[in-house]
């Protein structure tokens, strides 16, 4: 962020960035169900996006979505594990059909209804095995104010530039809290430019090049058939059983997020000469982890920090990074190393230590006190 | 003109209803002199699902019983361009979806369902669905379902949709399948059929129509005089941004570290409130702030928190553990935030005098907030903090309050003399 002109004092809340940038970014549907704590991204989206609608359930309200982005809309919604758990069959229609669209998820305190007023970082094993064949949807995290502005439009471009759903993860602590903030810190936000079919041959829907990415053809087209498939389908959209062709298609759905992956990869990374000690936090967490880093540095020590943003698929240059240190902290708000396992799997090295939380967010105090330790 | 079917050899079972329905929707549509590529069909799971690769239509094929809610998002996504949305549902998707067919019903979109009613779950091994008639055999049934379907049309009729109709699946229904289609808002037709599989199998002396007579629900029509769907014309603002008042730091503060304050009382009494006016003049200082707000999801009764950080430097971390200052106006307020006063060591707690004094390593002020009112206890708690320790600038908060919408209802002048008088 650059400082542009005068400041612009004023007290925002996430929620109203993310949706002001999704707007400027070219998102121009929201569709609604309540829950807390998204409902404020679901107000501004109101008197912000061209057309909101408000759906009587979150399994409707992707299935709407759906059918909106396959007549070239971009449609967003914000929802929290209660009812994004509803959501997971309608988000794998919309992978399978490679349909555009943003979903907010706004992570609270689980199981299930949990509390829904109190913030965690407990939904991220979910998004990693949320498509049946272990296939990927991009998360992209946001950790501060900044990331909710340029992250929250780059999720609006991702899945249109991938043809896909994308998940933005946040939490309540982010999107609720407010804050004294000079908007004229803000960048500038650009108008995705879209591109559709205009080939001379009749469309593939799902007739994709080197890139993986077939070229998108709204549905309702005066000049070709459009077909979409949420059954294992061959390029033109047949439903077919399992032929090669089909099942060709399944392999290019697995590879083209990671195919990308450079494109979206994330990260802020914070390393001082000589630290054997890597801390590693995102989301709501990054903050304390920033706070810690100060607090451990000024007392002589020396250590490093990573903040992922980009949270699936897991780039590889985290692995990089974490390769470099003797020791690595996780900081996330749950009690299972979630990300951390996703990374190094469910038996964790020694040399990975994690620090969660539950029911309350992660504090500096916690992360030095684990540093010291080691 | 191109045809609606690529071909009349249709994947289905000798004397499946599917077929029979399949022709004389294209038959309705060419009739109505529609172009395939003027039609969107919407499918879902379910035999009837397989038509897709026989249509030279669009084609959209989803998840079982989503058809109607994927269809909905098309014609919302549409809104009225002149295409035809049909969406193909069976009974046992109707029931899983029963939402979406409501719903749809309730909005008019500009579609028509068209339910293929065989009165069983005839792609995994004739099951009883939602909409089988009592009496009726199944695979899961083999003494007949004990219990009644829905009337699906009686649903859709009472959720408004402009039309709802049910026909026996035989000889040309186009003309029925035609006049569904041809309705501007939300139609649906129900089509009854026999699935030859597993119907014929389980009931095989029983005919079409003694079947539907016996069952109750008749072929019929119903209509509801509305205007199809259309797209809310409300008026958006052009940014978020612009609903935001900009705070110019027109006054100064003594602050030289960040602290962390609790506000907390009941609900309905104003703590989010000040809370606001709080940040705001703290902004007017010249400081920064985070301010979040934590309250029971009834919102309207129990304790209301309020927790903000405040500094001269920008704030990264908004979590606050032990608090540095507690402002405490109610017994509510007290029962929530009691253990983490007990936990503080040091810094003060603003307390209303007809509470307990909680066990803390806190200084306690103790000071009568609720005599001007428990609407603005929080408040006069706040302006008697800010001016008894100078951490936020009273005078900025003063003004504030004298500035805000709520002016009028603040006893300011009261709250002063109290104020001075100590």
């Amino acid at each position: 962020m650059q400082k542009k002109s005068d400041p612009k004092n004023v007290i925002v809340d996430g929620s109203r960035l993310v949706i002001e940038s999704m707007a400027r970014a070219g998102a121009d549907t929201f569709i609604g169900y309540p829950i807390t704590p998204a409902n404020l991204l679901y107000q501004y989206a109101g008197r912000r996006l061209p057309m909101m609608l408000p759906a009587p359930d979150e399994i409707t309200t992707v299935q709407w979505m759906s059918g909106l982005s396959a007549c070239g809309r971009i449609p967003v919604t914000a929802t929290s594990f209660p009812g994004f758990a509803l959501m997971v069959e309608s988000v794998n229609m919309a992978f399978m059909m490679e349909l555009p669209m943003v979903i907010i998820l706004v992570q609270r305190l689980g199981p299930a209804t949990g509390t829904a007023t109190c913030g965690a970082q407990g939904d991220i094993s979910l998004l990693k095995g949320v498509i049946s064949g272990g296939h990927k949807l991009p998360v992209l995290c946001s950790s501060d104010f900044a990331d909710s502005w340029e992250l929250a439009a780059r999720s609006v471009s991702l899945s249109v530039e991938l043809r896909t759903p994308v998940i933005f993860l946040t939490s309540k602590e982010e999107m609720m809290t407010r804050k004294s903030f000079d908007l004229t810190l803000l960048s500038e936000i650009k108008h995705i430019s879209r591109k559709f079919y205009s080939g001379g041959e009749p469309y593939l829907p799902y007739g994709a090049g080197s890139d993986l990415v077939p070229e998108f053809l709204a549905v309702a087209d005066n000049r070709w058939q459009v077909r979409m498939n949420a059954s294992t389908h061959d390029r033109g959209g047949i439903l077919q059983h399992s032929g090669d062709e089909a099942l060709d298609n399944t392999r290019r759905l697995e590879e083209k997020p990671f195919r990308h992956l450079p494109g979206y990869t994330y990260y802020e990374l914070d390393e001082q000469e000589g630290a054997e000690t890597l801390i590693v936090s995102f989301g709501i967490s990054a903050a304390a982890a920033m706070e810690a880093i100060d607090d451990i540095r000024e007392s002589g020590r020396k250590v490093s920090l990573l903040i992922p943003k980009t949270i699936l698929p897991v780039p590889d240059i985290y692995y990089e990074i974490t390769g470099r240190y003797k020791r690595v902290i996780f900081a996330e708000e749950n009690i299972n190393a979630q990300y951390a396992r996703i990374m190094f799997g469910e038996k964790l090295p020694e040399k990975i230590r994690p620090v969660g939380s539950l029911g309350s967010m992660i504090g500096s105090e916690d992360l030095i006190k684990e540093e010291a330790r080691l | 003109m191109k045809r609606i079917l690529k071909t009349n050899a249709l994947p289905y079972c000798k004397g499946c209803g599917h077929d029979l329905i399949a022709k004389n929707t294209a038959r309705a549509l060419e009739n109505l002199e529609l172009d395939p590529l003027d039609v969107v069909i919407v499918t879902d799971i379910g035999c009837h699902g397989i038509i897709d690769g026989c249509l030279n239509t669009h084609t959209v094929h989803g998840l079982h019983g989503r058809s109607a809610a994927l269809g909905a998002g098309i014609s919302m996504g549409l809104d009225n361009q002149g295409k035809k949305i049909v969406v193909f549902i069976g009974d046992g998707g109707s029931t899983i979806g029963l939402q979406h067919i409501l719903e749809a019903a309730r909005l008019n979109l500009d579609m028509t369902v068209v339910v293929h009613n065989n009165m069983l779950y005839g792609m995994t091994g004739g099951q009883t669905s939602g909409l089988t008639p009592c009496g009726f055999k199944t695979s899961t049934s083999a003494s007949g379902n004990p219990w009644s379907g829905y009337d699906l049309c009686a649903l859709t009729h009472t959720a408004g949709a402009s039309f709802a109709s049910r026909v026996a699946g035989i000889g040309d229904i186009s003309g029925s399948l035609q006049e569904a289609f041809d309705i501007k808002g939300f139609s649906l037709i129900e089509v009854m059929e026999i699935c030859p599989s597993y119907g014929t199998r389980f009931n095989p002396k029983r005919k079409l129509r003694e079947i539907i007579e016996s069952s109750g629900k008749l072929p019929g029509i119903w209509k509801n005089d509305r205007m199809p769907f259309s797209a809310s014309g409300e008026t958006k603002c052009a940014s978020l941004f612009d609903e935001l008042r900009p705070v110019t730091p027109d006054f100064s503060s003594r602050l030289d570290k960040p602290f962390s304050l609790v506000i907390s009382g009941s609900a309905g009494e104003g703590v989010q409130l000040a809370a606001n006016l709080l940040s705001a003049a703290v902004v007017r200082s010249g400081c920064q702030v985070t301010q979040k707000g934590s309250y029971p999801v009834t919102v309207g009764v129990g304790f209301s928190t309020a927790e903000l950080v405040i500094s001269p430097q920008p704030i990264r971390y908004h979590g606050i553990d032990v608090p540095d200052i507690v402002v405490v106006t109610s017994e509510d307020g007290l029962a929530h935030c009691k253990r983490r006063i007990e936990r503080m060591e040091k810094g003060m707690v603003f307390i209303d005098s007809s509470l307990e004094s909680p066990r803390t390593g806190a200084r306690l002020n103790r000071h009568d907030f609720r005599s001007i009112g428990a609407r603005t206890a929080c408040l006069y708690a706040l302006l008697r903090f800010s001016a008894d320790t100078g951490m936020i600038a009273a005078d900025a908060l003063f003004q504030t309050v004298e500035e805000s919408g709520i002016r009028e209802k603040i006893p300011l002048e009261k709250i002063r003399e109290l104020i001075a008088g100590n």
